[in-house]
């Protein structure tokens, strides 16, 4: 390894090859990735990109339009297909590590006029422990409803998905993950485009999951919130950019790094910058 | 009419008893194996599957026939429709992602040349000394007539696993139709899920050959799912509401065709479910024609209502047929057009609550309440009584108005 982890780095170069993780990852980090490289067609989206997630800490994964932010999550999840490349999930496999792993997909990518009820959406995180042929009980009903109050959405337990606001789609997304009782949450642009009250919940439960000891990594769009939610970073464009606490790593050289120069001085001077 | 009433009450004969049973059966199966077809927005996919069919019947007979044995054995029918309806929905998958085709282009191809060669396929047999009889044709559109019990049997079987099927695997099928990528993340096989679905139509399509006839079985798939999505909002009801529409119609329609022996089973069903499916479209609550028309009705009276208040407290004369009709409806203003005394004061109220809102949108800081501003929310749903007083209290002048 060329760096230690929590120091930032400005890894530009993508060596060639290196698709294999070296030496056996802890078990204790939540998500390492080594020469993952995804492509939609001919066109890498996400190329020989390494990282290793800290534990219990919240990661927001940072990038412009198009920097392969999504991607990353997805093809490290199994989700869609990588060309090459390696995850360990708490030292393991994805396949053998899923029962820790809760994701919340971005909001847009399903049909809330699905036939569901808020009650039914989280019911869904607990499939996999029910398993085909048990019934659901009121325990597990007890359990769901329990994460539905934690993001505020109780009250909702029995309204048809449909009818919700986009923020409060949000949150349901959110209690269904939590209903797993995973170890590492991955959130695909929670905020984008919710209430500032939805945004203040899911800031809440995020940190309290982080005071329970769980690692959280979530894709992020909004620089000027960085600082204040996260405490990792990890910046891309196609290939790492940097990664490391916010304090080392969320430097206006790497953002330039990684935006290509296309953000303003004065905007820049807002983000509370590390050195 | 006797005739329909005693097949409808099993009364009609063992063999009429029999087949509208099976066919009860097979449309329960379908309607239930139809939603997940109908929730993962993959309807059309069938109705390829089903003229695939056409071709694996043909051969089926002349492979049975060469081989020197009864070309109408029906398990080997089954089989070979099966064989060909496999082919065709591979047909479909390889050119929907190995080419830039979309989903219906596959479709449309794929249906009308497999539909083509089985006809052709038809008609070479029509010319075999063992074909005259073969009466392939039913497949095309369904026929009980002449139905043996063996036949009804294989069909009452296939269905009644198709069912427990669909109740084994409701789970993974649900959580993939609804958010495959969720269902990914979590180790589900997302192919394979869509993959037992396709398996499950393709097993309904071919044991339903017999009474509905490969032309209309898309209409058992997917009529008694759209008409049960109209009665709820939650998939596990949808599921059993469609398996009831599917299992109702294909029984009276089997008793129907049972009864007048001229009539062909396939289209009487379907007739029967799109019945089902009119009555739901206008009569169902909330999602239904007439529920959307009666909710647009009030939304726009509640609109008038509160403009017609808003143009009495400002003294303007109000000239829409609508709003005075509202307004006097409700006692607010006399037929002349001037404000009751209950006219007054709720324009009164009306004129304060705008001007709150005013306040509100000046002063408080939560711009997600603020922004629930749309003319007609009562500002009492958005800010507590606390509040109010304040927004008031900024106001001044009289307070008190509830």
């Amino acid at each position: 390894m060329r760096k230690s982890t929590g120091q930032a780095t400005l890894a530009l170069a993508a060596e060639a090859g290196r698709t294999k993780l070296p030496d056996p990852v802890p078990g204790d980090c939540p998500m390492a990735i080594r020469g993952l490289t995804v492509s939609y067609g001919e066109k890498p989206a996400v190329f020989s990109v390494d990282a290793r997630f800290a534990p219990g800490a919240m990661t927001a994964i940072i990038g412009p339009n198009g920097a392969g932010k999504s991607t990353l999550l997805k093809a490290a999840l199994g989700v869609i297909p990588r060309v090459s490349g390696e995850v360990r999930v708490f030292g393991q496999p994805v396949e053998q590590a899923r029962d820790r792993i809760a994701y919340v997909p971005q909001r847009a990518s399903v049909d809330w006029d699905f036939p569901a009820t808020v009650m039914d959406v989280v019911l869904m995180g607990l499939y996999r422990q029910v398993g085909l042929l048990r019934r659901l009980t009121g325990a597990h009903r007890a359990a769901a409803r329990a994460c539905l109050d934690r993001v505020g959405m109780a009250d909702f337990a029995a309204r048809q998905i449909g009818q919700l606001s986009g923020g409060q789609q949000q949150r349901v997304f959110l209690a269904r993950a939590l209903a797993q009782e995973a170890d590492l949450y991955l959130l695909d642009e929670p905020f984008a485009g919710v209430d500032a009250a939805t945004e203040r919940a899911i800031i809440d439960v995020i940190k309290t999951l982080r005071e329970e000891g769980k690692s959280v990594i979530a894709v992020h769009h909004d620089l000027t919130t960085v600082r204040r939610y996260f405490d990792h970073v990890f910046l891309i464009n196609v290939r790492k950019v940097a990664e490391g606490p916010v304090d080392e790593a969320f430097t206006e050289a790497a953002l330039n790094a990684a935006y290509g120069g296309s953000l303003a001085a004065p905007y820049l001077s807002q983000l509370e910058l590390a050195g | 009419m006797d005739g329909f009433l005693d097949a409808l009450l099993l009364d009609a004969g063992y063999n009429a008893r029999l087949v509208a049973i099976g066919a009860g059966l097979l449309g329960l199966s379908a309607g239930a194996a139809g939603t997940f077809l109908f929730l993962r927005k993959r309807a059309l996919v069938s109705d390829a599957v089903a003229h695939s069919t056409l071709p694996g019947i043909a051969l089926a007979f002349i492979a049975m026939v060469a081989l020197g044995g009864d070309g109408r054995w029906l398990p080997g029918l089954l089989i070979g429709s099966a064989l060909s309806a496999w082919a065709g929905l591979l047909a479909v998958q390889a050119m929907t992602r190995r080419t830039r085709l979309s989903e219906d282009a596959a479709i449309g191809a794929v249906l009308s040349v497999f539909f083509g060669l089985g006809v052709v396929l038809l008609t070479v047999i029509q010319t075999m000394s063992a074909g005259r009889q073969a009466g392939l044709e039913s497949f095309l559109l369904g026929s009980t007539a002449g139905m043996l019990y063996a036949d009804a049997v294989t069909i009452a079987v296939g269905g009644a696993l198709s069912v427990l099927a669909i109740w084994i695997l409701r789970r993974p099928m649900t959580l993939v139709t609804f958010d495959a990528e969720y269902a990914a993340a979590r180790g589900v096989n997302v192919p394979r899920v869509d993959l037992m679905i396709m398996g499950l139509v393709m097993a309904i399509t071919v044991i339903g050959l017999k009474i509905v006839g490969l032309i209309l079985i898309v209409a058992m798939l997917i009529i008694p799912p759209v008409t049960a999505r109209f009665w709820t909002d939650r998939s596990g009801r949808v599921i059993w509401i469609a398996a009831l529409v599917g299992g109702v119609s294909a029984y009276t329609g089997a008793a129907l065709s049972a009864a007048a022996p001229a009539l062909p089973t396939g289209p009487i069903i379907v007739l029967i479910s799109a019945f089902l499916f009119a009555l739901s479209l206008f009569f169902a609550p909330a999602r239904g024609v007439a529920a959307a028309l009666i909710a647009r009705r009030r939304f726009q009276r509640r609109v008038h209502r509160r403009q017609g208040l808003l143009a009495l407290a400002r003294d303007e004369i109000i000239h829409d047929g609508l709003t005075l009709r509202v307004l006097q409806d409700e006692g607010l203003i006399r037929p002349d057009g001037v404000a009751t005394e209950a006219g007054r004061a709720q324009a009164a109220k009306v004129a304060r609550d705008e001007h709150r809102w005013a306040v509100a949108r000046e002063v408080h800081q939560d711009s997600g309440l603020t922004g629930r501003y749309d003319g007609l929310t009562p500002i009492e749903e958005v800010f507590t009584p606390d509040e109010i007083e304040e927004f008031d209290r900024r106001i001044g002048g009289p307070v008190g108005v509830a």
